[in-house]
């Protein structure tokens, strides 16, 4: 691999400094598990890397009335291991879960993989449909990105020369809400998702009283899918519903064909998926 | 051009000191400067599983691991699992079953395992498989990995 200075910063601000004075050249290290290998293939070639796994706000997990808190480098096994999250945040355990295999899960981090802004990305519909917010530590000072506005194109994100994300702001769960990340792979576990949907709901009796739907993996970035969510708002929690839902969906995207799947199959698969995560979200806000 | 760390961590049970440069991995730094050879290479990027080794009790891939990170971290390889010359139950389990043919990938299996008794000591077939999705073996078809972690399974049960 190729050469590169090592440091392993215990403060946010020291975190910042470094970045700042290394304008471009630094890279901020995680779990290291795209990291590491794209240095190695050279698709990277930062002249420094910064461990940020000793800054305490960044390995923050912290539930209050408000919400929940994670930290940036908080590892995906730590994610779902954590019992309210199953419970409350189930999309962002559900996907979690699946990033990878069992070392993968034990070192990558959510905020990494939004980072790396892949149009794939696991967490990230989790993220969406949760309505996460992104928040930036930079030289000058924090500010706050919504997570759907946090990716700009392919391997492109918001942050600026300096800036370092710090952790994900999760609004309190209302009552009666559930929600469940699923994607669609060939193989049964460690592949990447032709189709990633993402899904929250609140219900008031049998009606959806509030939605977000999230897509993965058929557009350059994660989307938040406005129109889906909002086609469910105020319609009875079922079948119909749900089928209504995946045809607002099929109709709302334009992806590509390549390796993984054909455009065709991608919007097809889309409507599907969109339909069984919302039958299961239902299920858990009902359970 | 980067100058050298001293790294202290704990291998085996073991403190060791040694000394690597910021782009080293762990992986390297186990074979070539702690000569723990057990640990294969395999892709060396992350997919196949055949460096797995323990990291403060969790399994990791030490090719995705900087040497450098490791300050401080207990650290378990496959030299560490026999007993006193004696192999251990997970061991015992795989040469029973014929879980191996080639062997690269057997450490980092073995390695999973460990882990994954640990936490779970009595794990379902899908548990299992689950667990060990980060590990491929281009040999077996798996069934017969499958077979001797169950084995191993009953084993641990069984002594203790």
């Amino acid at each position: 691999m190729r050469d590169f200075e090592f440091e392993a910063p215990t403060t946010l601000d020291a975190a910042v400094a470094l970045l700042a004075e290394h304008n471009g050249s630094a890279r901020p290290l995680a779990g290291g598990t795209d990291l590491i290998d794209h240095i190695r293939t050279e698709r990277l070639t930062p002249d420094v890397v910064i461990d940020i796994k000793k800054i305490p706000e960044l390995n923050i997990l912290e539930h209050s009335a408000d919400g929940f808190r994670v930290g940036a480098a908080v590892c995906c096994s730590r994610i779902w291991g954590d019992e309210t999250i199953r419970q409350r945040y189930s999309a962002l355990a559900d996907a979690a879960s699946i990033i990878g295999g069992t070392q993968i899960q034990n070192r990558a981090s959510v905020g990494g993989n939004i980072c790396n802004a892949g149009p794939a990305a696991d967490s990230t519909p989790a993220l969406i449909a949760l309505g996460a917010t992104c928040v930036i530590a930079g030289p000058n000072g924090k500010r706050e990105v919504p997570v759907e506005s946090f990716c700009v194109s392919k391997g492109k994100t918001v942050l600026e020369p300096g800036e370092l994300l710090v952790e994900f702001k999760f609004p309190a769960r209302p009552a009666h809400s559930g929600s469940h990340y699923r994607r669609f792979i060939p193989r049964n576990e460690m592949d990447i998702a032709v189709v990633g949907v993402g899904a929250s709901v609140t219900l008031d009796g049998e009606t959806i009283s509030d939605a977000q739907v999230s897509l993965g993996a058929v557009a350059i970035t994660p989307l938040l899918a406005k129109e889906v969510s909002d086609a469910l708002i105020g319609k009875p929690a079922n079948d119909e519903t749900y089928k209504a839902a995946g045809e607002v969906a099929r109709s709302s995207i334009n992806p590509i064909t390549d390796m993984r799947g054909t455009r065709e199959f991608r919007i097809h698969v889309t409507g599907v998926l969109v339909e069984r995560v919302l039958r299961e979200a239902v299920h858990r806000a009902n359970s | 051009m980067a100058n050298k760390r001293v790294v202290t961590c704990t291998v085996n049970g073991r403190e060791e000191s040694f000394l690597c440069k910021p782009q080293q991995t762990l992986l390297e730094v186990l074979r070539d400067e702690l000569e723990l050879t057990g640990t294969k290479e395999g892709c060396s990027n992350g997919n196949c599983g055949a460096c797995t080794v323990l990291m403060n009790g969790k399994p990791v891939v030490s090719c995705l691991v900087l040497a450098v990170e490791c300050e401080g971290a207990e650290l378990e390889t496959i030299e560490g699992i026999a007993d006193h010359g004696h192999l251990a139950p997970v061991q015992q389990a795989f040469l029973e079953n014929a879980a191996l043919q080639c062997g690269i990938c057997t450490p980092g299996f073995i390695m999973s395992t460990k882990a994954l008794l640990r936490e779970n000591p009595n794990p379902t077939e899908q548990e299992i498989r689950f667990y060990l999705a980060g590990n491929l073996c281009r040999c077996t078809g798996y069934d017969k990995i499958i077979r001797a972690v169950q084995d191993a399974a009953d084993h641990k049960i069984a002594s203790n």
